[in-house]
């Protein structure tokens, strides 16, 4: 679980790619936790206010207990999650075995869109995430 | 391993509560809950069964203030304490940075409390942590059974049964009437927070 610091500018890199990638198409609110239930850093369109600490907690959490499920099932991982409802939805991603991306968005975007973005969107933050 | 936000100036830190099945965990979280409302900003999430027990654990974050102009963000968790939820228990202990074990003071929980402690040791090793290391603070709750007619295990006897190796700070206390709550959770936060400067040093 060490992963130690990550710098003022990798975070600002991390943020950017966010908020062009994902918070401009529509997305209410982004976050990256760690497995351990911490943000890394978190991002929203200005308008929606979630508790992302406690979030963030049940995230780690829930990823944790899929994850526990997919071995059961003999499988490596369930690298996504999505959980759909009547205004919002959740959509979770694995970037690495530290890191979850964590969407959440309205019904104005196609799921299949998010995902095309959300693929782009952990690439470009693996680079940046390796340079440490 | 707590998280250093470089950016916004933030540190977050986990602190678990451990020990075996209702001893009090849960309760000492409901207890700063209601006493430090003022500096929690949010509601107190708890998983639990039906049967008000911990299903997957209880989370309460609480802010501490700042340290050399760094906001200190304290996340409390709690462990299920039933025996058979040792997996959840390990997926809590992922990324800790300090413990509070608490035993059941009564006299019929003796052994509950040791092998507890022994699975805690367990645990902690998958995550290539040690019990020795970790900073951790012992917590005797229930002391105030003893008015009830309760037969309690003396201090040495628990000190004897959990703490001569690991030497470490410990409480007696009643979570329930909120008896050294406080000064158990001031004990592990400068503790940890003492541990994660020198980690940085």
């Amino acid at each position: 679980m060490n992963y130690g610091i990550v710098s003022q500018e990798q975070l600002e890199q991390i943020d950017s790619i966010l908020s062009d990638k994902l918070i401009k198409l529509g997305v209410d609110c982004v976050i990256i936790i760690d497995m351990a239930g911490n943000i890394i850093t978190a991002r929203d369109n200005g308008t929606s206010k979630y508790d992302v600490y406690s979030f963030a907690a049940l995230a780690a959490g829930n990823f944790a207990t899929v994850d526990a499920m997919a071995k059961l099932v003999g499988e490596q991982e369930f690298s996504l999650l999505f959980h759909k409802g009547q205004e919002s939805n959740i959509h979770f991603s694995k970037i690495d075995d530290e890191l979850l991306l964590i969407s959440m968005f309205g019904k104005d975007i196609s799921l299949g869109f998010l995902r095309l973005n959300v693929v782009d969107v952990i690439e470009k933050i693996r680079k940046v995430w390796d340079k440490r | 391993m707590s998280f250093i936000n470089l950016k916004d100036k933030v540190v977050q830190v986990k602190i678990v509560y451990y020990g075996p099945g209702r001893c009090g965990k849960t309760t000492n979280l409901e207890y700063i809950n209601r006493t430090y409302r003022k500096q929690i900003l949010s509601e107190m999430v708890s998983l639990k069964t039906h049967g008000d027990r911990t299903l997957f654990f209880d989370f309460l974050p609480f802010d501490m203030g700042q340290i050399k102009g760094y906001d200190i963000k304290i996340q409390l968790y709690t462990v299920p304490g039933q025996v058979k939820y040792n997996a959840t228990r390990k997926l809590v202990l992922r990324g800790v940075d300090g413990i509070v074990f608490v035993a059941d003071a009564m006299e019929k929980q003796r052994e509950k409390n040791i092998r507890s402690l022994n699975q805690l040791h367990e645990n902690l090793q998958t995550y290539k942590e040690s019990i020795f290391k970790i900073p951790l603070v012992m917590q005797y709750n229930k002391v105030d059974l003893k008015e009830h007619g309760i037969p309690i295990l003396p201090i040495a006897v628990l000190q004897k049964d959990l703490n001569s190796r690991l030497q470490v700070p410990y409480f007696e206390a009643s979570a329930i009437t909120g008896y050294n709550v406080a000064a158990t959770l001031k004990k592990i936060i400068s503790s940890t927070v003492v541990s994660i400067q020198k980690k940085l040093l």
